[in-house]
């Protein structure tokens, strides 16, 4: 494991990982603070500059831009309370009751230093946990990645759907059959093209991501007349007050962060749970630990609420890296978005990644507490100028984020093909979106299509045509068992609330 | 049953399925394969059966917690502009090259969001489009076709 950190901090410390790892956060930041454009958008954006860079670099950036649109999300909950992204809702429960107090740079401070040992403690976490997994991961066979795949994307329809799980396991079956269109990966025959040769190789990955988060977000802001920029100018220089935290604040952070870094990095790696579940289920179970007098603080600007969202948010960001980088399975849509980037590089992440690319998962895991870092350093005493970038009327804003979109896709296939193809699958977006769709479950089932067909042509052809490959391993039949638990407390659910 | 625009959506869904399920059961594949456990349509029949499975429980499930959308107050005429204009832009793009297209459509989508500020305007389309371009073909080595910049002599 020295060797390999060794290696991952040789990679990691190039003056051109630094270079963007800074640019990433700083950028991320920026988008984060804006409410509706999250992570997944600011990495769709980056991905067609880091197919100009070698993995490592691209992937270091892409993670940097992680951390930044969180950190930026918590930014503009405390000076705003309008979450950038919804890991940081939480954080606004305290945040913004302590910047009215008059003590918004002593909050951002306590959130920057919060995420800091979150995602810090989450790294080591990582650092251990990682490359034990990936060598159990290595008993894994085709049954228990398929029914692998299985639980990850009924976790994400069951945890992203807001209630409305049959809407979401729609967008699932709507992104596996996108993934299906083109070249059958064994046979060569192709499948949905209708003769047209464009579609041949298939639907590109950017063009999904692009569409359905960058384009059909910046559409959706102009059709519900939203102002992302507006809030941002409200935000007073001047105002701030100190950043400075002091002896009795840090006691209160130093017992929250141990124990809410945890609960962060166990809910980030579950499949489809992530940073909103793990900030709220650290903000409940914060206010159950500490003291009586404690809890009538929460809600009002206590220090203990606005920690232990901070913490845990970004704890669960660097665990949710963990089934990425061991299993090859994003467990959230932003790391799905990043799984579909590897694989435009020619790599598949999995067991055996640590044992082929051991520069690429080290770099990326020490970039992450570089990034941790970076962020602390560069953007706190920046946060105001930041904010004050944001103030950029939308009507440049949006034709930017159009102009990004296309471009990334013009560059990578020279052809206007793809770009009616993106316009009209945004346009079919943002109208979905309306309806409550969730977007994040369509890009998982999509990045996982072709691999999800590979593991069942396997199993299939291993039992011969026998779907009981999915009980005859004992590690199958448990993935299995938790799948069809969290379908049946989701009909409970549903049954329950009515709300179908 | 009540009929709101969800299970309209929902109703769309599941033709689209049938649709996707019929085009499955088309694919053709190798006389080998054809009663092989799993072949290159196996999949996606699966998948157009799971289609058929959600929508149409959608569809015939009651829907209490009904979204309703004040279609009076989006700004379909803004956005509908925004997309007639990628579009245009997509249509040119390769004809007229990335640099005068790209320059253009962002004038064309601040103009149309209200923006009348020219310079500002001008500045954040022509000179951003170039030194984009900087970026892409010449840091980065992204190649950037571009007929009016090569008739002018400054790409090669």
């Amino acid at each position: 494991m020295i060797e390999g950190i060794l290696i991952g901090l040789k990679t990691a410390l190039t003056f051109q990982n630094i270079f963007m790892v800074m640019i990433g956060c700083f950028f991320g930041t920026i988008i984060g603070m804006l409410p509706g454009l999250g992570p997944m958008t600011a990495i769709a954006l980056m991905i067609p500059i880091t197919y100009g860079f070698d993995p490592a670099t691209g992937l270091i950036l892409m993670a940097g831009v992680y951390y930044g649109a969180v950190f930026g999300g918590s930014t503009s909950s405390i000076l705003l309370n309008a979450p950038g992204v919804p890991g940081t809702v939480a954080t606004s429960f305290d945040g913004y009751p302590m910047a009215q107090q008059g003590k918004a740079g002593k909050a951002l401070a306590i959130a920057a230093w919060s995420s800091f040992a979150g995602g810090t403690l989450a790294a080591i976490y990582l650092l251990f946990l990682a490359p034990s997994l990936s060598k159990v991961s290595l008993s894994f066979r085709s049954p228990d990645y398929f029914a692998l795949m299985i639980l990850g994307l009924t976790a994400i329809a069951a945890f992203s759907s807001k209630g409305q799980f049959i809407k979401a396991m729609m967008m699932v079956v709507l992104g596996l059959m996108l993934a299906s269109v083109g070249q059958d990966s064994l046979s060569d025959i192709t499948r949905f093209t209708f003769n047209n040769m464009n579609l041949t190789d298939g639907i590109s990955f950017v063009l999904v991501v692009m569409a359905t988060f960058a384009m059909s977000e910046a559409l959706t802001i102009i059709l519900k007349r939203n102002d992302p920029t507006a809030a941002a100018k409200q935000v007073s220089l001047t105002e701030l007050g100190s950043i400075r935290i002091n002896k009795e604040e840090r006691a209160k952070m130093l017992k929250t962060i141990p124990r809410t870094s945890i609960i962060g990095f166990i809910i980030g790696v579950l499949p489809g749970a992530g940073a909103t579940i793990a900030s709220f289920l650290a903000y409940g179970m914060e206010r159950n630990f500490v003291k009586d007098e404690e809890k009538e603080k929460f809600g009002k600007g206590s220090v203990h609420g606005l920690t232990a969202p901070e913490t845990a948010n970004n704890a669960a960001c660097s665990g949710a890296f963990v089934p990425l980088l061991t299993l090859g399975i994003p467990g959230s849509g932003t790391t799905a978005v990043m799984l579909g980037a590897l694989l435009g590089f020619g790599i598949q992440p999995g067991p055996r990644l640590y044992m082929t690319n051991p520069e690429i998962f080290w770099s990326v895991i020490m970039s992450m507490y570089i990034g941790m870092v970076i962020l602390l350093i560069l953007n706190l005493p920046l946060i105001p100028y930041i904010a004050r970038i944001l103030a950029v009327p939308k009507n440049y804003l949006i034709p930017l984020i159009l102009f990004f979109s296309i471009t990334g896709i013009y560059v990578m296939s020279f052809n206007n093909f793809d770009i009616y193809l993106m316009i009209g699958i945004a346009v079919v977006a943002t109208f979905m979106r309306l309806y409550d769709f969730p977007m994040p479950p369509l890009i998982l089932a999509f990045v996982l299509g072709g691999l999800m067909e590979e593991n069942l042509r396997r199993s299939l052809l291993l039992s011969d045509g026998s779907w009981t490959f999915l009980w005859d391993r004992t590690l199958t039949a448990c993935i299995l068992a938790t799948t069809i638990l969290i379908v049946g407390w989701q009909i409970y659910k549903t049954f329950k609330s009515r709300k179908i | 049953m009540n009929i709101n625009t969800t299970k309209i959506i929902s109703l769309l869904f599941f033709i689209f399925s049938a649709f996707y399920l019929y085009t499955a059961y088309q694919i053709q594949v190798f006389a080998f394969d054809e009663n092989a456990p799993f072949n290159a349509r196996t999949f996606p029949i699966y998948l157009g059966y799971a289609g058929l499975f959600f929508s149409g429980l959608k569809l015939i499930l009651p829907d209490p917690n009904t979204i309703k959308v004040e279609h009076k107050t989006l700004e379909y005429k803004k956005t509908g502009i925004l997309v007639l204009i990628a579009i245009i832009y997509g249509a040119t793009i390769l004809k007229v090259g990335y640099f005068l297209t790209t320059s253009f459509f962002l004038m064309g989508s601040y103009y149309f969001l209200g923006e009348r500020r020219w310079i500002l305007m001008f500045m954040l389309s022509f000179p951003f489009v170039a030194a984009f371009m900087y970026l892409l073909h010449g840091v980065l080595d992204i190649y950037l076709r571009d007929p009016f910049l090569k008739m002018i002599g400054v790409m090669g």
